[in-house]
């Protein structure tokens, strides 16, 4: 079965002064499915996202996005072809309410400019009228709906992860990159996350996933990447890279296998 | 529930035309009991909440701080000064030649030159110092409006073009209909001084400017700007062209202060360097702070304190003094500026948000 590459990306090398943080990282994506970045603590995860999503200028590397070949420099251009992010160190608006911060999210897909903003005209009301409904929506779909005029930074650790997400769908992406999205969270939230991610894939989005989070891991994701030192171990469906041994070696030691 | 809306609906209209009528009447009563310098010192109120107001689009919304906002003020003030004024003609013949009548150009016009000229100056200050934020870029903004300041103070020689710190007089004066605001208008069944008409215009101004910021605040741009001010990160990760969005910024905010500077010069008859130091650039950004950050009712409660208060000062420490001592002892401007620090220090400690902060009876 040939199934479409949402994401392929070939060959990425990142060095940060002498450290080699990615070597050759490849990573490919198939549309409609969610796909684990996983990998001990300083594997580089984090890394390849910002690259890919042209937080940090790659050294090398080929990318092909949607089969567009893309070089990731601008972060903002990134999100406007339609690729997503969230941030393992949560950075919502804290100061704007909880709608407002998924309203941000739509800017990339909606042009009022500063006349319309100034002199308000009929467009621009009615874009505004749907940038608004579209972000209740939003809010509705990961179940935040009745926390819209709260203020962000007051919102619970696991909400302000939902709204992460919800504002990161906002921008309609094609691929939503979804960094550490379980960390810090109770088990009721795991579970309540994992639902949540599914229904955004049957709703046909693609997911790119790097988590900590083994059962969660192992439950949703359809393919594994393993990163250690920068490098890919092993590749494939998540019951061969349990098994495999240099993944337990990269986790578990040296004897362990 | 439907009645008890409409009745409240009828109570702000009602609230809105009594505030209407105080406003109309308030230099009336101000100028009848205290006289026409009370009446002077609201007009310039006005044009502090719209320099203000164009402060507070780039510290307030967009985060950017910029302690050299007053250069903008100056280059709109020194615009009209050059082309509404005998200098000109009178320091370069060809410019004499062309104008035989001397140089005479409505504030009006001015005031779009000037709009135009102090955004392409926010640009051309916002390009360098895209990549800086807080200190750093406190000091170049400061290092940018002390050189607008010294240039004008300089350019006197190798050609005149800003009669260095003599300043530039005999400035035409404000213009509408080709009546002029120096004289009164004649109703016929009474008088209006130009003080007066004065204090209308800038009210409109500043209402004008008000309602401009209001709807950038609730628009897509002003929440980019918020998003920038909270997370420039995060902001680009949501497809904001950050860089265009804080040059916008700094051109709308600069752009504000080069209207209220042609109206200055027009309404003062006189400009020199003396009235765009640091100070100045510091007083409108304690208004800012003093009044509520990013909250535009704040930012004109701030405005109005702190242009209105050194004044009752003036009139208030001095008798005070000699009552009780026999002679005064402190200078107005030495109490003023302990005063000044002492409150923003407390505004600091204790409301770090400002007196009047966003989310408190709006």
């Amino acid at each position: 079965m040939s199934t479409h590459l949402l994401l392929d990306v070939t060959d990425v090398s990142k060095c940060f002064g002498g450290v080699q943080a990615l070597d050759a990282v490849g990573l490919q994506v198939p549309q409609g499915s969610i796909v684990g970045l996983i990998g001990p603590n300083g594997a580089g995860k984090t890394t390849f996202f910002n690259v890919i999503t042209g937080l940090y200028p790659a050294d090398s590397g080929i990318f092909l996005f949607d089969s567009h070949a893309y070089f990731p420099e601008s972060v903002s251009e990134v999100t406007k072809s339609g690729l997503a992010r969230t941030f393992q160190n949560i950075r919502l608006f804290g100061e704007m309410s909880v709608v407002e911060n998924v309203m941000v999210g739509c800017h990339c897909r909606s042009n009022a400019g500063l006349l319309g903003a100034i002199f308000r005209f009929p467009s621009t009301k009615r874009e505004e009228k749907s940038i608004r409904e579209k972000s209740h929506a939003l809010l509705a779909y990961v179940g935040l709906s009745d926390y819209a005029e709260m203020q962000a930074r007051n919102l619970s650790y696991g909400h302000q992860r939902r709204l992460e997400i919800a504002r990161a769908l906002a921008t309609e992406p094609k691929l939503l990159a979804l960094d550490e999205p379980a960390a810090g969270m109770n088990a009721t939230e795991k579970l309540e996350l994992r639902e949540l991610l599914l229904r955004i894939r049957a709703d046909g989005k693609t997911i790119l996933l790097i988590e900590h989070d083994v059962s969660l891991v192992m439950g949703i994701c359809d393919s594994l990447t393993v990163l250690d030192y920068g490098k890919v171990i092993a590749a494939g469906k998540p019951a061969d890279v349990r098994i495999h041994p240099e993944v337990i070696r990269a986790y578990l030691g040296q004897g362990a296998v | 529930m439907l009645k008890k809306l409409a009745a409240n609906r009828l109570s702000r209209t009602t609230y809105f035309c009594l505030g209407a009528l105080a406003l109309v009447l308030l230099p009336w009563i101000v100028g009848t009991s205290g006289g026409n310098y009370w009446v002077r010192v609201l007009d310039f109120a006005l044009l502090y909440i719209v320099l203000a107001l164009g402060l507070n689009v780039v510290v307030g919304f967009a985060g950017l701080l910029d302690l050299g906002y007053i250069a903008f003020y100056a280059l709109g003030a020194y615009s009209y000064a050059l082309l509404a004024s005998p200098h000109l003609p009178q320091h370069f013949e060809t410019i004499a030649a062309a104008f035989p009548q001397g140089i005479h150009f409505s504030p009006w016009m001015v005031a779009v030159f000037a709009i135009i000229l102090a955004a392409l100056f926010g640009i051309i200050l916002g390009l360098p110092t895209l990549q800086l934020r807080g200190d750093y870029l406190a000091i170049v903004t400061l290092g940018f409006g002390e050189i607008i300041r010294i240039f004008m103070n300089n350019l006197d020689r190798p050609f005149n073009l800003t009669n260095g710190p003599k300043g530039i007089t005999a400035i035409d004066p404000i213009q509408m209909f080709g009546f002029s605001f120096t004289k009164p208008l004649d109703l016929g069944f009474t008088q209006i001084p130009g003080l007066y008409l004065v204090f209308y215009l800038f009210l409109g101004l500043a209402i004008a400017v008000t309602i401009v910021c209001l709807h950038l605040q609730n628009s897509r741009i002003g929440r980019a700007w918020v998003a920038i001010r909270e997370d420039e990160i995060a902001a680009k990760a949501m497809g904001i062209n950050t860089r265009n969005m804080k040059l916008l910024a700094f051109a709308i905010g600069a752009s504000f202060a080069g209207v209220a500077g042609v109206l200055f010069s027009a309404f003062q008859g006189f400009v020199s360097p003396e009235s765009f130091t640091l100070w100045e650039s510091i007083v409108v950004l304690a208004m800012v702070v003093l009044g509520g950050i990013g909250h535009i009712p704040g930012v004109i409660l701030g405005a109005i304190v702190l242009a209105v208060f050194p004044e009752i000062l003036r009139g208030v420490a001095e008798p005070v003094q000699k009552v009780l001592f026999g002679h005064v002892i402190v200078d107005v401007e030495v109490i003023r500026q302990l005063i000044y620090g002492l409150a923003l220090i407390l505004i600091m400690l204790y409301r770090p948000g400002g007196i009047w902060q966003k989310g408190e009876g709006r």
